[in-house]
């Protein structure tokens, strides 16, 4: 058996990167579009009718159902078992607003219906990148 | 002071969350491979299914009231018990997660004032943040807890949330309590305490701890002792680190070929080291179990088990199944169907921890860390999947071994695909 020394040091070469000691985390977009984590889900958007609202379908919606809705909030209901994006607004009455002129207004007062949560943000993609596909 | 909170028919609630056509409809979840009833909603509970109940037994009841059936899900509901430990954390200084539906909190800094409306708004959070409606019981000690939030889900007037604090409703409760159904007593030990004359839970709360220790344990002397409000058990919110990761699954029907069994562990080998890797840890050792299954019931050989030790530590799929596959061949008995085996991975430790040899022969674990990587990558990436074809090639030779679930749902909140939909 032969004993080796062995250095850990590291031997540096060449001049350190002016950069070193402005490091910072790199931008996050979870950060960005996820306000209270455990209460926020993605959804899938199906149908056309919030094309004035800019939310395409086969967009992602993310959902947070920690928010209280407030008039003029975009949100997600279940209306009839099924879920729904609409417009909610609050007065005169409450009713979910379609941004398409082609759907009509869907009035609250006179059906069951519930809030899922609302919605913060809408991905839509231009250009497919790969990972998130359907 | 202790809080427990349990979610109501966690399993059925899950399969709700993402689809509001079910609000109201019985729903029921069945075990692995689709075998027995293991939840039900209140709406199935009412009907008169009960849990362990064999599917074919329950047909009639669900035709005829349209039940909903689903296979067991655990994709996601493990991830909204994570969202639901989560959402109760952001109310009170410390969780322990109990079960995959239950947690204590401590509630030791809070005025007695506040314990009922902290209560009504752990329900309140949960249920809105993460739509699944919980019950939350209140008292000095754990297994006070525990009985209050039975209490709570029993009697509808407590709206869910009850705090057992006063000593007068703590003993109407005890009283009405079968010692049988209190925490860690159980039907066994219930029985050799009515024998003793202890029917209720205010019976064993008033015995004798000496005698009760000297009879049974310390054990269920505590158990005594936590009743009449003296707390034993504290919070356990730390985790352990992982001492092992286990995939095991019953077969879709009984296997009686080599071949199928040597495919479905080198499966569950694989499937092992992948979530492995992903907590960045690796294994120093392997075990393999076989049971037999002959008309349905399991019946144990000896031996039915085999481990093997890895060392160096390793990474690598390709060493797990090796041996993974030797312990099957030298298990394996021709002659008898196989109904469930199981891959444990043990002797776990932060990966990189295997110390290098400034000499060593071969690059091979680092070509296996490297390979192991690459393989991680594509499959985490949703382009397509890579395997190692021991796993088996295709859906129809998986199809063997591969568990029966015929009504899954899909998983909602961890695949891109699965997502709900909202027109």
């Amino acid at each position: 058996m032969i004993a080796l020394p062995f250095f850990t040091e590291c031997v540096a070469a060449g001049f350190p990167s002016p950069a070193q000691g402005y490091m910072e985390a790199p931008l996050d977009l979870n950060q960005l579009c996820i306000g209270q984590q455990e209460a926020t889900f993605l959804l899938r958007v199906e149908g056309d009718s919030m094309l004035d609202a800019g939310i395409f379908p086969d967009d992602i919606l993310v959902v947070d159902r920690s928010l209280e809705p407030s008039h003029g909030d975009v949100v997600v209901a279940s209306l009839n078992g099924e879920f729904t994006v609409k417009e909610l607004r609050l007065r005169p009455q409450p009713m979910l607003m379609p941004r398409n002129p082609r759907y009509a207004a869907i009035s609250l007062s006179d059906q069951e219906w519930e809030l899922f949560g609302v919605v913060t943000f809408s991905l839509h993609a231009h250009r497919s990148v790969a990972r998130s596909r359907r | 002071m202790f809080a427990l909170v349990d979610c109501n028919s966690f399993y059925a609630s899950c399969e709700r969350v993402f689809r509001p056509d079910l609000a109201g409809r019985p729903v029921v979840v069945l075990s692995n491979n689709d075998g027995c009833i293991v939840a039900g909603s209140a709406e199935a509970k009412a009907l008169g299914v009960r849990t362990g109940m064999p599917l074919f037994e329950a047909r009639d009841l669900i035709r005829k009231h349209r039940v909903a059936v689903f296979s067991s899900n655990y994709v996601l509901y493990g991830d909204l018990s994570r969202r639901v430990m989560a959402s109760l954390a952001t109310l009170v200084p410390a969780v322990e997660v109990y079960s995959i539906d239950e947690a204590f909190l401590d509630l030791s800094l809070m005025r007695p004032e506040e314990l009922q409306p902290l209560g009504l708004a752990l329900r309140e959070r949960v249920g809105k943040w993460v739509g699944v409606p919980v019950c939350v019981g209140v008292a000095p000690t754990k297994t006070l807890a525990k009985l209050a939030n039975h209490a709570a889900k029993t009697y509808p007037q407590t709206g869910g949330v009850l705090v057992l604090t006063d000593p007068r409703w703590r003993e109407r409760l005890l009283a009405r309590t079968p010692v049988s159904a209190v925490w860690g007593i159980g039907r066994r030990l219930g029985q050799r305490l009515n024998d003793m004359e202890i029917e209720t839970a205010l019976d064993l709360a008033r015995a004798d701890c000496c005698l009760i220790r000297k009879r049974f344990s310390v054990v269920q002397e505590r158990v005594v002792r936590e009743l009449n409000g003296e707390s034993c058990l504290p919070l356990e919110a730390r985790q352990e680190p992982r001492q092992q990761i286990i995939h095991s699954r019953s077969f879709g029907e009984p296997v009686a070929s080599l071949a199928a069994v040597r495919q479905a562990v080198s499966d569950f080998a694989a499937r092992a080291a992948e979530s492995m890797r992903a907590e960045g840890l690796s294994a120093g050792a392997i075990s393999v179990y076989l049971r037999t299954a002959p008309m349905g019931k399991p019946q144990q050989l000896f031996p039915d088990s085999a481990r093997a030790s890895l060392s160096p530590a390793t990474v690598d799929t390709r060493v797990m199944v090796r041996h993974a596959v030797e312990m099957v061949e030298a298990l394996w008995q021709a002659g008898y169907r196989y109904g469930k085996a199981g891959v444990m991975l043990t002797d776990l430790g932060p990966a990189g921890r295997e110390q290098v040899t400034l000499f060593r022969e071969d690059d091979s674990a680092e070509e296996g860390k490297a390979l192991m990587q690459v393989m991680d990558t594509i499959n985490r990436s949703g382009k397509g999947k890579v395997w190692l074809a021991g796993r088996g090639m295709n859906q129809s030779e998986r199809c063997v071994w591969a568990m029966r679930r015929a009504h899954l749902s899909p998983a909602y909140t961890t695949r891109w695909a699965d997502l709900p939909r909202a027109r």
